[in-house]
């Protein structure tokens, strides 16, 4: 109920017009929307690849915050980012409980992907990425991930 | 005094520590907490010439760190005041619920001049089912009171009782008022609070975490419950928090598949990766890096020749470095696995406990009609049952520990002192295995049996407790 009315109104704005780079792909339900993002400024490591971000909405949303993943398919890699396991999982203080805020959406946490993105220069996977993806079992809301980087 | 005790009067009642080993603390009950907690509250209110409920609430938001608190109120009375949601203001204006004009939630996209709104001071406004559900989530869902923060992106403000108040219903306040006297304990840095279910005590001690390294502070709950204070996990002397730590992870990770791994794979000369040979030749080739290998000799393919499916050349030099590597790898696997396994035999064993105690009870009535002891006197059984729980379950981390142990010339010692330990353990418990008939005539060997476990384990921790102390123990490993 709480969740279905203000995703349905983000729907609307969102079908009226999205940012440069972000396309919404899917949203048939209340439950679980696909996005597209691409960089639109020229970082050599994300030229020419469109990414496919997942997200899931609990019945509080947005009170709780949405888990939210990269996914991969044959036109959709998983970006290289330190904050980005090769599994999809993200690393980003606004989508644990502790950083998100009921006033974000699913807009801006687009556009955050968005720049931090933009503003990475490192070509690289998070360290510990290969014992993390394998030994994960976890959903990324009930890891209790530590942010050492403040600068993303 | 240096530090911030919270129950100063009673630290001198604390009793001289009798064993290297054993920890200074006292339990404290609900009732207790609460009155100590109304104690400091009248105390520092008395200093402050506030009144008590708001004395309440900037020691909550100081985490009550009182002399912290009446050190930034002498200097800046209006800004401890006001980040408490305390300032005149907030007084001569009570936090109220308002109408705006041109107003459109941030939570739920809705608007319209007939929306009831709130905001703090930070002016942060939201309508008040939104903010009601943000509220009732944190308190509920979260189990957070004293620091919850206003739902504005970035906002720190903390949302305090009196908006509180206005806000959420009844349920809600009964168990927000329960959070906030929880973390009394949690926000004290010297005491805890019993991890056994439904237990309501908390222990106070004065071993900080910096400590951790040195002691390994167990506390006994007056429920009865051993746990440590340091980590709150059931007692794991002699082995320090930060190596059970390790281990605990360890076992998570490996002990599955390590028993299986050891007998049907071996690794790849040139990767380690773990390899299954699932039948077929033994001309190997690598998943992972290609590498071409003799299953039997672990030598290179290609050095082969033509005596395909028939290895002969044990002699052979990269045959042999590659086994070397293999054995090595294989030792530290089978090093691990010693370990564990006796971890694992005294943990399963530890899980039994529980059946033989009660197996024990039962003993204990049956005895008493069959022979003419009386209660008092079939007590043995229970002082033996307890003694051989407590015994297992510090042999149990004597194995972690020497897992983590680099051979010096203490480890002998300590070695020592497991062994006459796991032998007194199981000694005393084969006699529980014998029938009730023999029970009574074997009264005084068991208790004999019993006192000695008890003081072999004594005399283990004391060591390891010691050595632990002075820095003696080297480990493969960093605390």
């Amino acid at each position: 109920m709480f969740a279905t009315k203000r995703l349905g109104k983000e729907l609307s704005k969102m079908q009226s017009g999205l940012p440069n780079g972000i396309e919404l792909i899917k949203a048939d339900d209340f439950k679980e929307w696909l996005l597209d993002i691409r960089v639109v400024d020229a970082n050599p490591i994300y030229q020419g690849e469109v990414y496919r971000i997942k997200f899931m909405f609990s019945p509080n949303y947005p009170i709780e915050a949405p888990e939210v993943v990269f996914v991969q398919d044959e036109s959709h890699p998983i970006p290289y980012h330190p904050h980005i396991y090769s599994n999809g999982i993200i690393c980003l203080d606004l989508l644990d409980r502790t950083g998100w805020s009921p006033v974000h959406n699913v807009e801006s946490v687009c556009i955050s992907l968005q720049s931090m993105l933009t503003g990475n220069t490192k070509k690289e996977r998070p360290p510990g990425d290969e014992n993390f993806v394998r030994s994960n079992t976890q959903r990324p809301r009930d890891i209790n991930f530590v942010f050492h980087d403040p600068h993303v | 005094m240096e530090d911030d005790v919270g129950f100063e009067s009673q630290d001198k009642d604390i009793k001289p520590t009798k064993h290297a080993y054993e920890t200074d603390f006292i339990v404290y009950g609900p009732q207790e907490i609460e009155q100590h907690q109304n104690e400091q509250i009248k105390e520092v209110s008395n200093i402050l010439g506030q009144p008590p409920e708001s004395t309440a609430i900037l020691l909550r938001h100081a985490r009550w760190n009182k002399e912290r608190l009446i050190d930034q109120y002498m200097e800046k009375t209006e800004e401890v005041l006001e980040s408490a949601g305390l300032d005149e203001s907030a007084i001569s204006h009570p936090p109220r619920l308002e109408r705006v004009k041109r107003f459109m939630c941030d939570i739920c996209c809705e608007d319209g001049p007939k929306l009831d709104t709130f905001a703090m001071k930070c002016g942060h406004r939201f309508c008040v089912d939104c903010y009601r559900q943000y509220l009732s989530t944190k308190i509920k869902g979260e189990g957070e009171a004293a620091r919850i923060k206003c739902p504005g992106d970035g906002c720190n403000r903390i949302v305090d009782s009196k908006s509180l108040d206005i806000l959420v219903k009844d349920d809600i306040r009964e168990r927000y008022k329960d959070l906030l006297t929880r973390t009394y304990v949690e926000d004290k840095e010297n005491l805890r609070w019993c991890p056994a279910p439904d237990c309501g005590y908390a222990v106070q001690c004065a071993v900080k975490d910096k400590d951790l390294p040195r002691i390994v502070p167990t506390v006994h709950c007056t429920c009865g419950h051993f746990f440590c204070f340091g980590c709150s996990l059931n007692d794991h002397q002699p082995a320090p928090c930060s190596l059970v730590k390790k281990w605990l992870k360890k076992c998570e990770d490996d002990s599955e598949t390590a028993n299986w791994i050891s007998a049907n794979t071996k690794e790849c000369p040139k990767c380690n990766s773990t390899i299954e040979k699932n039948g077929g030749c033994n001309h190997m080739t690598c998943r992972k890096c290609r590498h071409e290998f003799c299953w039997m000799c672990m030598g290179v393919w290609s050095e082969h020749g033509t005596s395909w499916y028939n290895c002969n050349r044990f002699e052979e030099r990269s045959g042999s470095e590659a086994r070397d590597a293999q054995a090595k790898s294989r030792q530290s696997l089978e090093r691990y696995l010693h370990y564990y396994n006796r971890y694992a035999n005294h943990e399963q064993s530890a899980k039994l406990d529980k059946d033989i105690y009660l197996k024990t009870e039962k003993k204990m009535v049956q005895l008493q009609t069959t022979s003419k002891m009386s209660w008092i006197e079939v007590q043995f059984l229970a002082a033996a049952s307890q003694a051989l729980q407590q015994c297992r379950q510090t042999l149990k981390w004597t194995y972690a520990f020497a897992y983590y142990l680099a051979r010096n010339n203490l480890t002998e010692i300590f070695e020592d002192n497991q062994k006459d330990l796991e032998m007194a353990v199981e000694n005393l418990s084969e006699m529980f295995e014998k029938p009730i008939d023999q029970l009574q005539s074997l009264r005084g060997d068991m208790m004999d049996k019993t006192a000695y476990c008890t003081k072999r384990r004594i005399i283990l921790l004391n060591d390891t407790a010691e050595n632990l102390k002075s820095g003696n123990w080297e480990f493969n490993v960093s605390l």
